[in-house]
């Protein structure tokens, strides 16, 4: 997994809540058997005017200019800004591979939904939680202020603009070390494979009925 | 020190292999349930690092996303799909592992044929790639979806990492009205709640109106857990619990279903156990929902009319409510009954068991689909749930009555198979989200009951099922 320690980029504002996986990625791509490729259909129905397909050369295809992402500087944007219960729905991983392959680094909102979050830290997509006033502040900021960067530091939990601290967030310490060092957690969890093996003997005993 | 416990607390605690400081835990799986979008990736990643699933007993396979629900003599035709499929079918065969193949009688949608084959049992730990794994805790089980990175993970340690979720208790007190199923009492649960509501918690159902309701029915409740941001939804085991589960394929029998029962019979919440949030609601005002928006939150009774955003004082929300309305096609004040639909779609995780499709059946006996609606389709959740259906006749109910009866599978809820609505075709779905594109490019999702979706049909707009019968 790609490492997090420090990343400054441009941020794309995408102004709405309940931001669902199947708008960031549209069911017919999870057709794929790869983990890659999904950047260009990101938030697909959004960001183009035709249908797309896995079998469709995006080349070529309608793009719809009032989407943020089609508008630059934010086709290059590295953070995304977005509303409460970010990445809501499925349970599909495809839809943070998506984000990672457009080049998004980090997402910012004031709430995600449980299972996009843990999905984002197996991929080092790193979801930072900030209050919903620092997040109205930063819509403001980047409206103001096209092409707007923002700066991480994860090893400080802090994220600042043009110049100031704005504000820390909160990540689990455990959380946080595997980012920081871009860790493999099956690796990890196989360093305690004794005490799995030791809990999976007795749980035969106490509960024969689920072997 | 309060040693009373939730029946999430004694779940979580029987499965903790080990803590880290911060309280991360490494949490053992007694049940994965696999299918075939979520997992070719992780298959790959385990022979990329040359592992092989930890205990491949643990797993049951099945194909449903993308499976037609057309004749399937002649296979899958969308090759894309067919290579997804028969993907599965390698990484079963090649590790050894239980698939009840698209040929195979008990295939069907994972959460359905799980239950149904006595996979999840009682006080598990259920874990699929599939969002509405929850389904799971109707059994007393703690069932989650995870991504396909945990899915590996699972394979290859049959553990995962996780943090423990607060408590939520959402009492549904009293007798729901006649007409009033599960559906709507879960969708009255989210409009109350909202989308966001439990996350970061585990929901438990009780209450009168809960504990009424028979296993199908619990199964739609904790179907919908996640559609109100809770990763886990749970019901405490009691008889009707224990009578579902006995004398299935995968139960216990003899001696060790005595053994068992007497464990199952202490998943329940304790008396005076400490919930971080309780939700009270009286099952005496549920009436039948309709959703109206793009979120599940956004839904309201038969008898109400489509809501104004410049009521709502919230910025943000009355945004996210105009931009709903749009894409929906729909103007504020709008009489819910007076929506016109095209299609109708009766099945998914939510509704597609043997009682969901008796409900519809008992409305379109006897009656015609309306000639507005041109597509009413009937996908029932498994091949055992279609043989059952037709042993008591609905098939034919529902064929005569202008519907089609189709093969089992996930279908039109995502519509990753042919099964899917043209853009601004506006459908009565008893499936679990009306997300923009869900059930295809353009398309209009309206959620409700497998009774009101067949109201819907045979009316050509939106009824009250009560006024059908």
């Amino acid at each position: 997994m790609q490492a997090f320690t420090q990343h400054t980029g441009i941020i794309a504002p995408l102004d709405r809540p309940n931001v669902d996986t199947d708008a960031i990625i549209p069911k017919q791509f999870l057709k794929s058997i790869k983990r890659s490729g999904f950047g260009p259909n990101a938030f697909d129905d959004w960001r183009y005017l035709d249908a797309g397909g896995p079998e469709i050369e995006n080349e070529g295809r309608r793009v719809n200019p009032d989407f943020i992402l089609n508008q630059p500087p934010y086709d290059k944007a590295t953070i995304l800004l977005a509303r409460e219960n970010f990445g809501c729905g499925s349970s599909r991983e495809h839809a943070v591979w998506a984000l990672d392959d457009f080049g998004f680094r980090a997402v910012v909102a004031p709430s995600f939904a449980d299972i996009f979050y843990n999905n984002s830290f197996k991929n080092g997509l790193l979801p930072i939680v900030l209050d919903a006033d620092v997040i109205d502040d930063l819509f403001k900021r980047v409206s103001e202020n096209n092409g707007l960067e923002l700066s991480i530091d994860l090893e400080a939990q802090t994220v600042s603009c043009q110049g100031e601290k704005i504000a820390t967030f909160e990540i689990d310490d455990f959380r946080k070390h595997c980012m920081l060092n871009g860790l493999d957690d099956i690796a990890l969890t196989l360093q305690h494979a004794d005490e799995i093996t030791v809990f999976e003997e007795k749980r035969k005993q106490t509960a024969p009925w689920l072997f | 020190m309060n040693k009373t416990k939730t029946l999430y607390d004694k779940l979580w605690l029987d499965h903790v292999v080990r803590s880290e400081a911060d309280g991360t835990a490494l949490l053992y799986i007694d049940r994965h349930l696999v299918h075939e979008v979520t997992s070719p990736q992780a298959f790959e990643g385990l022979r990329i690092a040359g592992r092989r699933p930890w205990r491949a007993s643990s797993i049951v396979a099945v194909p449903d996303h993308n499976v037609p629900t057309t004749d399937r003599s002649s296979g899958i035709q969308d090759p894309v799909a067919r290579l997804q499929v028969e993907t599965l079918d390698s990484n079963c065969k090649e590790f050894s592992l239980t698939e009840f193949d698209m040929a195979d009688e008990r295939q069907g949608i994972v959460h359905v044929i799980g239950p149904e084959q006595g996979a999840t049992l009682p006080g598990m730990t259920v874990v699929c790639g599939d969002s509405h794994t929850s389904t799971h805790g109707a059994f007393g089980a703690l069932a989650f979806g995870i991504g396909t990175s945990e899915v590996e993970h699972v394979l290859a340690t049959q553990c995962l990492m996780q943090n423990k979720s607060l408590n939520m208790l959402v009492s549904v007190d009293g007798d729901a009205p006649s007409g009033v199923t599960a559906k709507d009492i879960v969708l009255a649960v989210i409009g109350e709640i909202g989308t966001a509501g439990g996350t970061g918690y585990a929901i438990e159902f009780g209450g009168a109106a809960i504990r009424a309701l028979s296993i199908e029915g619990r199964m739609t409740v904790c179907n919908m857990a996640i559609e109100a941001g809770a990763r886990a939804g749970m019901v405490a085991v009691d008889e009707t619990t224990i009578e579902y589960v006995k004398g299935r394929p995968y139960s216990p029998t003899g001696e060790t279903l005595e053994k068992a029962i007497a464990y199952w019979s202490t998943l329940h919440s304790d008396e005076g156990a400490h919930f971080d949030k309780v939700v009270h609601l009286d099952a005496a005002d549920i009436k039948p929902q309709v959703t109206w928006g793009t979120s599940p939150e956004m839904v309201v009774d038969i008898d109400s009319v489509v809501p104004n955003p410049d009521d709502e004082t919230d910025k943000v929300k009355a945004d996210g409510m105009r931009k709903a309305l749009a894409y929906m096609g729909l103007e504020a004040g709008t009489p819910i009954n007076e929506i016109a639909v095209d299609k109708v779609f009766i099945g998914s995780c939510t509704n597609s068991r043997i009682e969901d499709l008796r409900d519809a059946a008992r409305i379109a006996e006897g009656k015609q689909v309306a000639g507005n609606i041109k597509l009413a389709m009937v996908v029932a959740g498994s091949g055992l749930v279609k043989k059952q259906a037709e042993a008591e006749g609905l098939d034919k109910i529902f064929i005569k009555a202008g519907f089609e009866w189709r093969e089992p599978g996930c279908s039109m809820c995502l519509a990753m198979n042919a099964d899917r609505l043209e853009p601004g075709e506006r459908c009565a779905s008893t499936s679990n989200r009306n997300f923009e594109g869900r059930q295809g490019q353009g398309g209009r999702t309206h959620l409700v009951s497998p009774a009101m979706a067949a109201a819907a049909a045979i009316e050509g707009h939106f009824a009250n099922a009560n006024d059908l019968v």
